[in-house]
């Protein structure tokens, strides 16, 4: 246990939030670690959690919000830190690309107002100081006419340039650490890929830690190192992005890879059985339990804890072993489990 | 755009004034009888030597579009006419009584706004016990009927307390403030809410936002969110409901200025028309309609001002 202290690391998160005067909980157990200079993507359907663990990091949770367990960075810890120390992360260490930038960015303001604003007000810069930092980084982000752009408001930019303006954003503030919120879910497909180039290419050349959240498996395999998967409020999976493919262990990442259409194949796509299900409606058991084709009588009644394995941990009672030859796997195959 | 748009306002400004002057002219004809009779006012008959003078100084045996275009035109130029009951001018009667109605309007329009706008964004911020207070106290201000403020408010700061006079409109700035104070607040009262609660609305609405979410990430100070994000985009509402109050004001001054004897035009506008003085009511008639026009196309510029979508969305 002697390597060096992660980035981030959070440890058996937990979160609920008020619901008609009850605590209800939407994050169950999220444990994760991000070294510095790395990317960590979590993976998971809507509703799974994976934003609001993004917000936990930086505390921006809804009002009422209750958190237990720990949010580590640098070995601060975030759920009880102080007020300025709270600011000091915002200002300096942690920026986040939200998924909208068209709600993200306020509209009645101009692009040079929002871009400096943070320069400006917690940093002390010049205006004229910040207006040039901001222009090189507009230009960096493939924004050719910058000086033209600070003046326009964001109802005058596309979605795509928009969220080029957020990454700006978040570079301008010189981090360690990006949380991407599915940056590229609001944008068409041929954007998406630009702007993924583009996080991708600043993240490289200034060594920032990455905690990209999508529910794109293919996406977050190929810009993470490491990849988590979400469930129902859960890290249900953790293991190296080169080993998703055929080193997952836990059946809900094995029923989410065998869900994806594959190109050329042409056949029908299949779907996980039954519904995702919100953490408060998870029972005292595995919370992909009713949907998944091993589960036994355990599942039902025991929650899995996370136990390394393979490289990486797996939430699950009966881990698959990958370098087991199976027929097929994946959703509805309940027959193949230990073939 | 925004140019085009101060243009397009403006020309419905003029248009809106046009037709109100028509309907205001006409509405001498449209009674019964001479019209003569009614701009003598008074109640009783008038000498026929008296109703031939009328005519003849008003034109009214011209057609109907030369005599309105004559009177129009006088209007314009600020001469509205002779009033027989007061036996001086119109422009002369209202001028002098502008200033104090200026005052007074004035003077509520600050009571409204800055109160208002603080309640309201204080409830926003605050919620709960703080908040369900301010609401019930304004929704009360504004249910009670302004005759019925001015009565309290002379019987208890006036008569009671004798902080401030019950009577008149006082000379100079300090005795203007001194005299028109209860009148600015009993005018003030049943606006209040309205600003208090569209600014507590706003302000939520804002607070809960998305680009509030990002300022917070970015770790900018709370002051600069409220100030930046939180007011500065609700500044539009804000600004829509405060033009709507001002406009209310100055019909509402009528029943204040009477009540406590302020001279100003809307105890003019109330005394004339119980004198049936149509030349200074037609007058009084056409200056609130240009006052209201005025302050509803100055809101709508400067609502377009803060949020530039406005005028594009009203520019398709």
């Amino acid at each position: 246990m002697n390597r060096p202290q992660p980035l981030l690391a959070i440890d058996e998160l937990h979160v609920t939030l008020p619901f008609k005067g009850q605590p209800r909980t939407v994050i169950q157990r999220v444990d994760l670690t991000v070294p510095a200079g790395s990317a960590v993507g979590l993976v998971g359907e809507s509703g799974s959690g994976k934003s609001m663990t993004a917000r936990a990091v930086l505390r921006l949770l809804p009002g009422g919000a209750r958190t237990g367990g720990k949010i580590l960075f640098d070995g601060a810890d975030v759920t009880t830190m102080s007020p300025a120390a709270l600011r000091k992360l915002r200002i300096h260490d942690v920026a986040m690309i939200f998924q909208d930038p068209r709600a993200h960015i306020n509209p009645v303001r101009t692009i040079g107002d929002f871009l400096t604003e943070a320069l400006v007000t917690t940093r002390g810069v010049r205006p004229r100081a910040a207006e040039a930092t901001v222009t090189a980084l507009l230009r960096e982000v493939g924004i050719a006419d910058a000086a033209r752009r600070l003046r326009q408001r964001p109802s005058e930019l596309s979605g795509g340039l928009l969220q080029r303006v957020m990454i700006a954003a978040a570079l301008a503030a010189e981090p360690r650490l990006l949380l991407a919120d599915e940056p590229t879910t609001a944008l068409d497909v041929t954007t998406q890929a630009e702007v993924m180039a583009i996080i991708d290419e600043a993240r490289a050349e200034r060594g920032l830690a990455m905690l990209f959240i999508t529910h794109d498996l293919a996406l977050a395999a190929a810009v993470c190192d490491r990849i988590a998967v979400m469930y129902a409020g859960s890290v249900v999976e953790e293991l190296p992005a080169d080993r998703l493919h055929d080193g997952a262990r836990h059946p809900y990442t094995r029923a989410l890879l065998a869900s994806r259409p594959a190109p050329g194949s042409g056949g029908s796509l299949r779907a996980i059985p039954g519904r995702p299900l919100p953490a408060y409606e998870t029972g005292p058991g595995c919370a992909f339990g009713t949907r998944c084709s091993q589960a036994q009588e355990v599942c039902g009644a025991e929650r899995p804890l996370p136990r390394s394995g393979g490289g990486g941990t797996t939430a699950c009672h009966f881990p698959v072993d990958p370098l087991v030859p199976q027929a097929t796997t994946g959703a509805g195959d309940r027959s193949t489990t230990h073939g | 755009m925004i140019w085009r748009f101060i243009a397009r306002r403006t020309a419905m400004l003029v248009v809106t004034v046009l037709v109100a002057s028509i309907v205001i002219y006409g509405a001498l004809f449209i009674a019964p009888g001479d019209p003569a009779t009614l701009l003598v006012g008074g109640g009783k008959p008038p000498s026929p030597r008296v109703i031939e003078e009328i005519h003849r100084q008003y034109h009214l045996d011209d057609p109907f579009v030369q005599s309105y275009w004559r009177w129009l035109t006088g209007m314009l130029h600020g001469d509205a006419g002779q009033s027989l009951s007061y036996r001086d001018s119109v422009t002369h009667l209202i001028t002098d009584r502008m200033g104090n109605t200026l005052f007074l309007v004035a003077y509520a329009a600050l009571l409204i706004i800055l109160p208002g706008v603080a309640l309201g964004t204080l409830a926003a911020l605050r919620g709960g016990l703080g908040e369900n207070l301010i609401t019930v106290v304004t929704t009360t201000l504004m249910a009670v009927p302004t005759f019925v403020i001015s009565v309290l408010l002379i019987w208890w700061l006036s008569v009671r307390w004798g902080w401030f006079p019950a009577y008149g409109s006082g000379v100079g700035f300090a005795g203007r403030i001194e005299h028109l104070t209860l009148p600015a607040l009993a005018l003030a009262a049943s606006w209040l809410a309205y600003v208090a609660q569209v600014t507590q609305a706003a302000v939520r609405a804002e607070l809960a936002s998305e680009h509030v979410e990002t300022a917070r990430s970015r770790g900018i100070p709370e002051r600069f969110v409220l100030r930046k994000h939180v007011l500065r985009n609700a500044a539009g509402p804000i600004f829509s409901v405060s033009g709507v109050a001002v406009a209310g004001l100055i019909a509402g001054a009528s029943i204040v200025e009477q009540a406590f004897g302020v001279n100003g035009i809307g105890a003019l506008l109330i005394q004339s028309a119980a004198k049936q003085d149509l030349a200074v009511v037609q007058t009084l008639a056409l200056i609130t309609v240009v006052v209201f026009v005025a302050v509803n196309t100055l809101v709508d510029v400067v609502t377009a001002a803060l949020d530039h979508r406005v005028s594009l969305e009203a520019g398709a």
